[in-house]
């Protein structure tokens, strides 16, 4: 049986959808027009002046910093838990992996609610570190899950042959178990990486006044004006995930070698 | 399985501890504990100059039962399963689609999800807010067709609110049912049509229910993430599209009445876990480990 129009032109138009609002949005980015549907000519100026915007700047600086430290802590936090959720079958590691799971599921506004009243409440403040603290949370699950997928593809056996032939557990780890697992360690780290610099709900609610990444400056764009200047950040972005897919997908698909 | 479970000696049992310590310690501290706390938030009395008073008290949870709440709830529960349906109607001729494809065209059609998926949720919420915008192109080619009139606004409605929601959350649903209809036995569905079926009753009688584990996953990804939106009906919904996220932000922020903020979060807590235990217990149902 062949598989028949129906789902084909379904599949054709949702792509459409998909991609119709990301075009315009690169169109725009190029064009002298403020409104996007008139034309215009072609430009850059947009560009050069999202380059020339200081808070835009300062707001890129403090992600990436958050990022990096994010994306350390929830990469070694990651990575050990998926260690321990693959190695041992007991009671404590159900708790564990249902705890690891939970924060993939629950709602965005959940989380950065329960965190702000509990930041609140402790008489934390709230400010760079506060974000931090939150994402890793959640970045440590989505690395977890990740290098837990890695692991089960492992084979064990190769553990064995290097204590066989000598090794310390040590060295098996360092030598053997790593080297396997590096391309799942990065994919989760990338995903850490991009989730952390992408969050917006939970940053939102656990900011503070102080600190403005990223997302929250190009919400403040959106509700409050300079359409043209956000359709080329914008675009920086979309190409930004362009390449992060590519490389994760590197990453993940180069398997044990057929 | 490395046949090292069980029977676990004392080494064992350390070893296992300090594996498992840091992720354990820092999600308990950081999620259990902040997620259990909410409700014990609502239980308290507010305090007028905002935050949380002395004592205990039921005004929060009194208040989120108050008729003016229930046009919300009621918003909430229509616009979540409505963007699910549309979600699992559209996913999976989709998935069905990448399923039946040969290998290159299934590799192209599965990055092509994927990447509206990571891009950037405000992007994508602002692209529509351009698309409708009352300059947008929408607009103008409704217009120019005659479908709508120049006093109808595309923006700052529900539907504007559904639209969005489908449009971000149907990679989520794809990808789970793509991977239901990836391990199913196409072969079936040529059996069923040798037997009379037609392909119509094939696809509802056999491929389906081939793939219903794939479309639960696929209804929960969609279901609960929309059940707590707060930033699509916030940028494109406008005043008449408020949504249950929206109303704990308000609470939360414009006046500051933090156990009423805590009780509708436990409320929208508990709308989430119900079809997510009713998917995951079912029997059969093999999600979770």
């Amino acid at each position: 049986m062949k598989a028949g129009w129906l789902p084909r032109v379904t599949t054709l138009l949702v792509l459409v959808f998909f991609y119709l609002p990301i075009l315009i949005l690169v169109l725009g980015s190029f064009n002298t027009s403020r409104t996007i549907g008139v034309r215009g000519d072609f430009t850059l100026q947009w560009y050069v002046r999202l380059v020339r915007d200081r808070n835009v700047m300062e707001a890129l600086s403090t992600s990436l910093q958050i990022g990096a430290v994010v994306t350390l802590l929830s990469t070694v936090l990651g990575t050990v838990a998926a260690l321990a959720l693959h190695r041992f079958r007991t009671r404590m590691q159900r708790i564990h992996y249902g705890l690891v799971y939970a924060p993939v599921v629950v709602p965005d506004v959940l989380m950065g609610i329960s965190l702000l009243l509990f930041f609140a409440s402790v008489g934390f403040r709230l400010g760079r570190a506060s974000i931090v603290l939150a994402h890793v949370t959640f970045c440590l699950s989505y690395v977890a899950l990740v290098v837990l997928a890695r692991l089960q593809e492992f084979d064990e056996t190769l553990m064995e042959a290097a204590y066989d032939l000598g090794a310390t557990r040590t060295q098996a780890v360092v030598r053997v178990l790593l080297p396997l697992l590096g391309p799942g360690i990065l994919a989760g780290a990338l995903l850490a990486f991009t989730i952390s610099l992408d969050d917006f709900v939970i940053t939102f609610f656990v900011a503070g006044p102080g600190a403005t990444t990223l997302p929250i400056s190009v919400y403040s764009m959106i509700r409050y004006g300079r359409p043209p200047v956000i359709y080329a950040l914008s675009t920086v972005l979309i190409a930004l995930t362009f390449v992060s897919v590519w490389m994760v997908q590197r990453a993940t698909q180069r398997r044990t070698p057929a | 399985m490395d046949g090292r479970r069980g029977g676990a000696g004392h080494g064992m049992r350390r070893r296992e501890w300090t594996m498992s310590a840091p992720s354990l310690g820092w999600l308990v501290v950081f999620f259990a504990i902040p997620t259990t706390y909410i409700l014990v938030l609502s239980f308290r009395p507010a305090n007028p100059l905002g935050g949380v008073g002395e004592g205990w008290s039921l005004e929060s949870w009194r208040r989120v039962f108050q008729p003016e709440y229930y046009a919300i709830y009621a918003r909430t529960a229509w616009i979540s399963g409505a963007a699910t349906a549309i979600c699992l109607l559209l996913g999976t001729p989709v998935a069905y689609t990448m399923a039946r494809a040969p290998a290159r065209t299934r590799a192209w059609l599965l990055t092509l999800v994927v990447v509206p998926f990571w891009t950037n949720f405000l992007v994508r919420i602002f692209a529509w807010k351009v698309l409708l915008h009352p300059d947008g192109l929408i607009r103008h080619l409704f217009g120019a067709l005659r479908l709508i009139g120049p006093e109808v606004s595309l923006l700052n409605r529900p539907e504007a609110v559904l639209l969005v929601l489908v449009y971000t959350y149907l990679p989520f649903a794809i990808l789970p049912i793509y991977a239901a209809a990836d391990s199913f036995d196409f072969g079936l569905l040529e059996a069923a049509r040798d037997l009379g079926a037609s392909r119509f009753s094939a696809i509802v009688r056999v491929f389906l229910p081939g793939i219903r584990r794939g479309l639960g996953v696929a209804a929960l990804l969609v279901l609960i993430p929309a059940l707590g939106s707060y930033l699509i009906p916030d940028l494109v919904g406008g005043t008449r599209s408020v949504m249950v996220g929206n109303k704990i932000t308000q609470r939360a922020f414009t006046d500051r009445n933090w156990p009423e903020a805590a009780a509708l979060a436990s409320l929208l807590t508990v709308a989430v876990f119900v079809p997510l235990l009713a998917v995951l217990r079912r029997p059969g149902s093999e999600a979770g480990r």
